[in-house]
């Protein structure tokens, strides 16, 4: 068993930053990362980082843009805690040496992004995730932070009180992925969860096949609510063989979309009147899947965006990387072709309940970064947001954690305070009752132990662990890819920018049956040796989780807010869902309950107003 | 000889060697070698879909330390579907989810940013999820990166790469910071520009494993650790103290006068860093620095 003051579960930009910043606070402090650092997804960030560095710009006026963006279902709290703290961690990271883009006074360049009333979107060419990513990973080398990497988290050491709020988590049970070894990662303090977004529970998307929701999944089993979890962001301009990214940097040049007739169908079909291809992502998301759904796509799948008319110089003066992408990843010659696009999964608003501390309601448990909901995006996120959210929590995180004074939260964390129970009407029973104290069926949840000691705790988690692999290298059965797929065609096909009741409803009948058929998975590597057929078969477990909390979410708001359109309801009602969508895992059994949102800032209250550009 | 290609070829391993991981050279005299069957729960004819499908043939490179039947390297044989854009990591994946679960590599982004899938492709350092099917002659040969302990499959020990990668501080390290906690440090945009390239680095070990040098000499920094140096050591913003001391670092009998110029780190750097370049440039400031110094 290995033992720190703070274990912290991910390694990347959350992950490293709450590292760091344990260090600092005098913890002994450990990464186990599934990954090795540098290959963590913050690395595929191209746009930028949010911070009101400039005169004429200020934390308000960006907490103000925030909160508008989020369609009004952020936490005040949260928002205004990102936006006074995004300038002094910016400059933080440029005082680390992260490699920003420069003006000619040698001070670090910011641009317009969508959705901000100032241009205050800092950027490190079109790399700034990668830039973040290295920087921080250097200091955690310059500290001597202890790294376990390619260490793969199972499960955590979480005790059993009837209670979430009663619980504590004192480790997590670690695979070392080259041997095979399971072992227990005791934290004598704390906890941190910085394991990165769900996105691999959609087949099309610009997530990494490492972003299979872990961490929420294993805190989400053992007590902390999943908050929001309906609101996933779909970017319209996304490669069809592989979900890589093409920036909004090309409609912003200038690029137009086209439909299989060669109509620009943003205005000819009367989407977006105005700002045609530069409306909003889920907008022109929505207007390119009609076009495919009414016959009118590319070999029914995609729709055309084309920059030919910019020219070559234009195009490989500002949009070099998009020549590239599009050469590398499909095969296409932007110089010569109109570039296939369509819709793709690419953020998950919603995650793990925290406070503006990260500290969720099981003690001793953090989380920090994309699986964390604090919340400060809302029904919809902004572009050059999430990047903040990780420095800025992650290091909160990781102060706390290592037992830093810290002024006390105003959110509410767990079911404590105001909050009202709700039931969802699903077609199927829910997550998994009655697997209790299965290995394999529960994803290992600690059934032992009540409030024994964390060593024993940990042991038994350990031993649990051992015991759910052994089942699964050592039965005959289908293989998880079968069970993988099925999941992601399904929320792709059901649960994505158009939702309707009986489609959400058929997608929790396919989701049951492919938990029921995940019963019967096994693992079909034998070996100890880096066995990533073993891993990926754990990880479709969570994605089955967090898949179903998506839907039912998505099935419980009957309302259109951000990101999240509903067939039924096209309008916001604030009078109804100005709350946020909470989901329990109850032993297996999920409970869906709601919280109001906070709209009470430190000097003022956000007033809802329509959210048009 | 200037690429690692020629040298491989002229080398003859015996099958012990083959066998023992921990040298490094996989076996090439089992390319022209008979194929096995991949283990005994799949058949060679599962590893052809239907024959109306428009296939590609690739060759996988196998060893597994523990499992009977792996522990000698071989070579498998997959016909996978071609679709337009498919790269060879999607070629890998499709193997690996239709035909055998065991087949090991490690990715993630699928977009050149993550430096997890740098494989051996047709003889060359090649990152999967950026080489176009399309682009290669059949059947196409996918072996781990040479020069580096084979853990499994595809998967090799990355572990001296990044010791060597840990070994030149790498992280920034100015004299001083600025005052104010929002004031910035200043850095011209041509000097930003000098480091540029020299900061696109993913770690991927691309160029490491196609050094000679680096083969030759285990101790040896290699090309992206000197990379790394050199994006510190040219950064205006550190003292003159802490470039001297890199450049100490660099100098080192396992440093930059081992590099023979071969540009083979070059050509293989998926992005497209001029190593050798800026290798060239750290000895002419290490040269420039003893003039001062002595
Ligand atoms: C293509 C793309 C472009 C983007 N561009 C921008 C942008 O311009 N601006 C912006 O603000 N945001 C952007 N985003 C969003 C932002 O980059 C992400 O939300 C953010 O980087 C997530 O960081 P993270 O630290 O939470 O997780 P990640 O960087 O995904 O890291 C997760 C870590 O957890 C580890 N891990 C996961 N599971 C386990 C486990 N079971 N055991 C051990 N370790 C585990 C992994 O190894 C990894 O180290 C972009 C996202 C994408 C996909
Ligand atoms: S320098 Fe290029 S080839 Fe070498 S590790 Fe870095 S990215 Fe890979
Ligand atoms: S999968 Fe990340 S570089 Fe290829």
């Amino acid at each position: 068993m290995y033992e720190h003051d703070v274990i912290v579960v991910g390694a990347g930009g959350a992950g490293l930053r709450a590292a760091v910043a344990a260090d600092e606070a005098g913890a002994d402090v450990a990464i186990v990362s599934k990954l090795h650092p540098v290959r963590s997804h913050t690395g595929a960030a191209e746009g930028g980082i949010n911070a009101a560095l400039r005169e004429g710009d200020s934390w308000e006026d960006h907490a103000y843009d925030t909160m508008k963006g989020s369609d009004y279902l952020g936490d005040a709290p949260a928002i205004e805690t990102l936006c006074q703290n995004s300038p002094y961690e910016v400059i933080q990271l440029e005082h680390w040496g992260m490699a920003f883009s420069r003006e000619d006074d040698g001070r670090v360049s910011q641009r317009p992004f969508g959705g901000l009333s100032f241009p205050r979107t800092t950027y490190a060419g079109a790399e700034t995730g990668h830039h973040l990513l290295h920087t921080l990973y250097e200091q955690v080398v310059k500290r001597g932070i202890e790294v376990y990497d390619e260490w793969h988290v199972m499960n955590l050491a979480v005790t059993d009180e009837e209670r979430p709020e009663d619980r504590h988590c004192h480790g997590v049970v670690g695979y070392d992925v080259a041997s095979g070894e399971v072992s227990g990662f005791k934290a004598r303090d704390g906890v941190i969860l910085a394991t990165g977004g769900p996105g691999q529970a959609f087949d099309h998307t610009t997530n990494a096949v490492s972003c299979t929701g872990d961490g929420q999944a294993m805190a989400y089993r053992a007590g902390v609510p999943l908050e929001d979890m309906e609101f996933i962001q779909f970017h319209p301009t996304t490669l069809p063989s592989t979900g890589v990214l093409i920036s909004e940097g090309v409609r912003g040049e200038g690029g137009i979309l086209y439909n299989e007739d060669g109509e620009r169908f943003m205005f000819e079909r009367g989407y977006a009147n105005n700002d045609g291809e530069l409306a909003s992502r889920d907008v022109v998301s929505r207007a390119e899947l009609t076009e495919v759904n009414e016959g009118r796509g590319i070999e029914d799948e995609y729709v055309h965006l084309d920059m030919r008319h910019l020219g070559e110089e234009r195009i490989t003066d500002r949009l070099e990387n998009i020549l590239h992408l599009a050469e590398d990843f499909e095969g296409a010659d932007g110089l010569d072709e109109p570039m296939p696009v369509k819709p793709g999964q690419h953020y998950a608003m919603g995650g793990l309940e925290t406070d503006e501390n990260g500290e969720t309601c099981v003690g001793g448990l953090y989380a920090a970064g994309e699986c964390a909901c604090a919340s400060v995006h809302g029904a919809n996120r902004l572009g050059g947001n999430a990047l903040p959210e990780l420095i800025v929590f992650g290091k909160r995180a990781g102060h706390h954690a290592a037992g830093k004074e810290m002024e006390s939260a105003e959110i509410e964390t767990g079911q404590r305070g105001e909050f009202e129970r709700a039931t969802v009407d699903s077609p199927v029973e829910l997550g998994d009752p009655g697997s209790f104290g299965d290995a394999v069926a529960d994803g290992g949840a600690v059934a032992a132990g009540g409030t024994a000691d964390p060593d024993t705790l940990l042991e038994d988690a350990v031993e649990a662990e051992r015991q759910r692999i052994d089942e699964l290298l050592n039965t005959d059965g289908i293989h998880h890819s079968e069970v993988r797929s099925d999941v992601q065609e399904t929320m792709t096909a059901k649960v994505n920018v158009f939702r309707e009741e009986d489609g959400l409803k058929e997608a929790l009948r396919e989701l049951r049956a492919a938990r029921d058929r995940y019963e019967d998975v096994a693992v079909q590597d034998p070996s100890t040796t880096f066995n990533t057929d073993l891993l990926q078969t754990i990880e479709t477990r969570n994605i089955l989780d967090l898949a179903e909390a998506i839907t039912v979410g998505a099935l419980a708001r009957k309302e259109f807010r951000g990101a999240h359109w509903r067939a039924e309801a096209q309008e916001r009602k604030d009078d109804e869902w100005l709350k946020h969508t909470m989901l329990s895992w109850n032993e297996g059994d999920p409970e869906l309950w709601y919280r109001p949102v906070i709209l009470e800032g430190e000097n003022k209250e956000y007033e809802p107003k329509v959210r048009s550009y | 000889m200037s690429t690692q290609l020629p040298q491989q070829e002229s080398e003859e391993s015996t099958a012990e060697e083959a066998a023992e991981p921990a040298a490094t050279d996989h076996d090439h005299e089992h390319t022209g070698g008979p194929r096995r069957d991949v283990g005994d729960k799949t058949t060679d004819t599962e590893h052809e879909p239907a024959d109306t499908e428009d296939t590609r043939e690739i060759r996988v490179f196998r060893y597994d330390p523990e499992i009977e039947g792996k522990q000698e390297p071989r070579f498998d044989t997959f016909h996978v579907p071609f679709t337009r854009g498919m790269t060879v990591l999607d070629a890998v994946i499709y193997a690996r989810d239709n035909f055998d679960p065991s087949l090991t590599f490690r990715h993630s982004c699928r977009q050149a940013v993550c430096g997890s899938d740098a494989f051996f492709v047709n003889g060359e350092q090649r990152l999967g999820c950026k080489t176009q099917i399309s682009d290669l002659e059949e059947p196409i040969r996918i072996e781990p990166l040479p020069h580096q302990d084979v853990v499994k499959d595809l998967v090799v020990d990355m572990d001296h790469f990044y010791e060597e990668m840990e070994a030149v501080d790498p992280y920034f390290d100015p004299d001083e910071t600025p005052d104010g906690e929002l004031e910035e440090q200043r850095q011209s945009r041509a000097n930003r520009e000098k480091v540029k390239m020299s900061t696109r680095c993913i770690w991927c070990g691309a160029c490491f494993s196609s050094c000679n040098i680096a083969a030759g000499d285990n101790e040896y920094l290699g090309p992206a650790a000197l990379n790394k140096a050199y994006r510190f050591a040219m950064d205006e913003r550190e003292g003159d103290g802490k470039t001297q001391e890199r450049l100490e670092t660099i100098e080192q009998d396992h440093g930059v006068w081992r590099c023979q110029t071969q540009f083979s780190c070059t050509n293989v750097c998926p992005k497209d860093i001029p190593l050798t370049e800026h290798i060239q440039e750290l000895k002419r400031e290490a040269v420039k620095s003893n003039l001062k110094f002595w």
